[in-house]
């Protein structure tokens, strides 16, 4: 069974694609929505097409899908349209899934759980990294706020952290903003830091 | 706060659904609006029809499209509500212009002989020239093809048109990918500001009053809905009339211009706004008064006609098989019946009739109305040819004979 990742991204790619060599299939292409694509897509005949739903070449495919002559058999959007549970679990994962006709839904369910699996696994290894930047740009954020109240004030760091905190809490705003607005302030009246 | 999550695509014609969000029209509806942007029609697409969203600002013939089983899984949608009319372009590289009307004011005012222009213009170009459009059931599409076709040109023979989302549409043109394209803005405009492209076209000089987008729900969702569905039509018809404000123009180009919406530069969201479109690198706008529409002379009504308009393009161009069922099931995505019933009780343009004879009015025409008289604004084509919607035969043997 031929089955095509359209992706662009070459993380998540990578991520499904071992995914699917482990669970035994072998005849796996990653293709970038780039350029003529389609013709490629056409010439490898897959059976299984999976993309990306926030990927917008998602029009260019099914138009190919549509009108192409090379094709041997025609493709369409998942495998059963009774299966409403796994098509929305796959739209959920923000996966979308092209199948060759005739092919049995006993063969193609295993695939779509698998890409269902790791499109998520992957989101949420992305939603933690975007927190882990975030972190690391308030801590700097506030380190450099601190290090001018320090110069500024003569205070020593735990004193300066103490000041941004209760700031922070009479405000009810966060302490990343508080730090924000000293550096901001301090920048505008040509301050050094 | 009824929850309504709406999805969408960064199109300066999604402004009333913006402004619905933004200016608490949908709000004090009781509605809490949740907007969701896409970039392809397919996705779209699927959110509505596997129900990630209760709504869609959708292409016309798009709804018609899925509902008649011709866009993948098959599913009754229904519009009760046009979020506008017009708003598109058709643009070619200079190097294919070159070969058209050089006065790009008498170009775009003068459809048929643009038209005419183009096939010379494809006889100069070294191979066929390849068009980029939205989607094959968009109403760009099909206004693409009927403004080749009225030149005697065969839209399927002597061009190529690659399918391709409006946001990558100004990148191919870069790239020598595609000669030109038809989008809505600021796709067009973007193009022609990089020097990429000219104005070849505005939609509202092809057909007057053409439908565009659409607010599509699924049919089964609306009808167990109907006090949100309701709800959201009051909010959008108030939406509406803000956008259409020339007052307001500056605040909704500039809502609009934001990273959550289109991304794109105010200047050339402001274009479309105010129908002052430059045709040209450098060149002063032609002014273009009814570029895009949003409320004026009942433009939110879903004419039967219309839809039907739509079924009629599809059997032209043989996308679907005529037949009595399926004209009955594509007019019966357009629903007049619940935007009078939402509306019933506010002041927007209620017109009596359903349908209507199009391409009839060569001058806005004020007509009756259960609520005093409304004006319609003039809806020709641009070859003169009127779409009665109880001859549709008659109507494509027209253009066969040719």
């Amino acid at each position: 069974m031929r089955i095509v990742i359209v992706d662009d991204s070459g993380a998540r790619a990578t991520v499904l694609e071992e995914g699917l060599r482990d669970a035994g299939y072998d005849d796996i292409h990653v293709v970038p929505p780039r350029g003529a694509f389609v013709a490629r897509l056409e010439r490898m005949a897959p059976d299984v097409v999976l993309m990306d739903l926030g990927n917008p070449s998602r029009d260019t495919l099914e138009e190919m899908l549509t009108v192409s002559r090379a094709l041997a058999k025609p493709i369409a959007m998942f495998v059963d349209q009774s299966d409403d549970s796994m098509i929305e679990a796959a739209i959920d994962a923000g996966i979308s899934a092209y199948v060759v006709d005739g092919l049995r839904k006993e063969r193609i369910k295993p695939i779509l759980d698998l890409a269902i699996r790791r499109f998520n696994a992957f989101a949420r290894m992305q939603a933690d990294l975007d927190e882990a930047r975030t972190q690391l740009a308030d801590r700097k954020t506030i380190d450099r706020a601190k290090a001018i109240l320090m110069a500024q004030r003569g205070l020593t760091e735990p004193e300066a952290y103490a000041l941004l905190r209760s700031s922070a809490m009479n405000q009810g705003k966060k302490m990343v903003d508080i730090a924000a607005a000293l550096i901001t302030a301090h920048d505008l009246l040509g301050g050094t830091p | 706060m009824t929850p309504i999550r709406i999805a969408f695509l960064g199109l300066t014609d999604a402004a009333v659904l913006v402004a619905a969000r933004e200016k608490g029209f949908a709000e004090s509806e009781g509605i809490a609006l949740d907007l969701l942007r896409d970039t392809s029609w397919a996705t779209l697409r699927d959110r509505l029809v596997y129900g990630q969203v209760q709504a869609a600002h959708m292409l016309a013939p798009l709804a018609v499209a899925v509902t008649l089983g011709l866009s993948q899984q098959p599913c009754a949608l229904s519009a009760p509500y046009k979020l506008n009319v017009n708003g598109n372009l058709i643009v070619m590289a200079p190097e294919f212009a070159a070969a058209l009307e050089p006065d790009t004011t008498a170009r775009l005012n003068d459809p048929l002989a643009t038209a005419h222009d183009f096939t010379a213009a494809i006889g100069l170009h070294h191979r066929k020239p390849i068009i980029g459009v939205v989607h094959r059931f968009s109403s760009h599409a099909l206004v693409l093809r009927y403004f080749l076709a009225s030149a005697g040109l065969d839209p399927d023979r002597d061009v190529v048109m690659r399918v391709l989302p409006p946001s990558l549409m100004v990148e191919a043109m870069r790239a020598g990918e595609i000669d030109g394209f038809t989008a809505g803005e600021p796709w067009g405009s973007a193009a022609i500001e990089a020097g990429l492209a000219e104005a070849v076209a505005a939609s509202e000089r092809l057909w007057q009053r053409g439908v565009e987008k659409v607010l599509t729900f699924r049919t089964d969702w609306m009808e167990a809905n109907p006090e949100a569905v309701d709800a959201l039509l009051r909010a959008m018809a108030k939406a509406a009339l803000w956008c259409d404000d020339p007052r307001n123009r500056d605040e909704l180009a500039f809502l609009l211009a934001g990273p959550a919406y289109l991304d794109q530069p105010i200047a050339l969201v402001e274009r479309a706004l105010a129908g002052l479109i430059v045709a040209r690198q450098g060149e002063p706008p032609v002014h273009l008064p009814d570029f895009l529409l949003f409320a004026r002379e009942a433009t939110p009504f879903p004419w039967q006609s219309q839809a039907l308009w739509i079924y009629s393009q599809f059997v032209r161009w043989r996308m679907v098989k005529p037949s009595k069922a399926t004209r009955a099931k594509a007019a019966a995505v357009f629903r007049p019946d619940i935007y009078r019933r939402a509306l019933a009780n506010s002041d927007a343009p209620m017109p009596g009739a359903s349908s209507k004879v199009e391409g009839a009015l060569i001058s806005p025409l004020p007509i009756g109305a259960p609520r005093g008289a409304i004006t319609l604004g003039p809806d020709r084509f641009f070859d003169g040819r009127m779409f009665d919607p109880d001859q549709i035969e008659v109507y494509l043997a027209g253009f066969e004979r040719e």
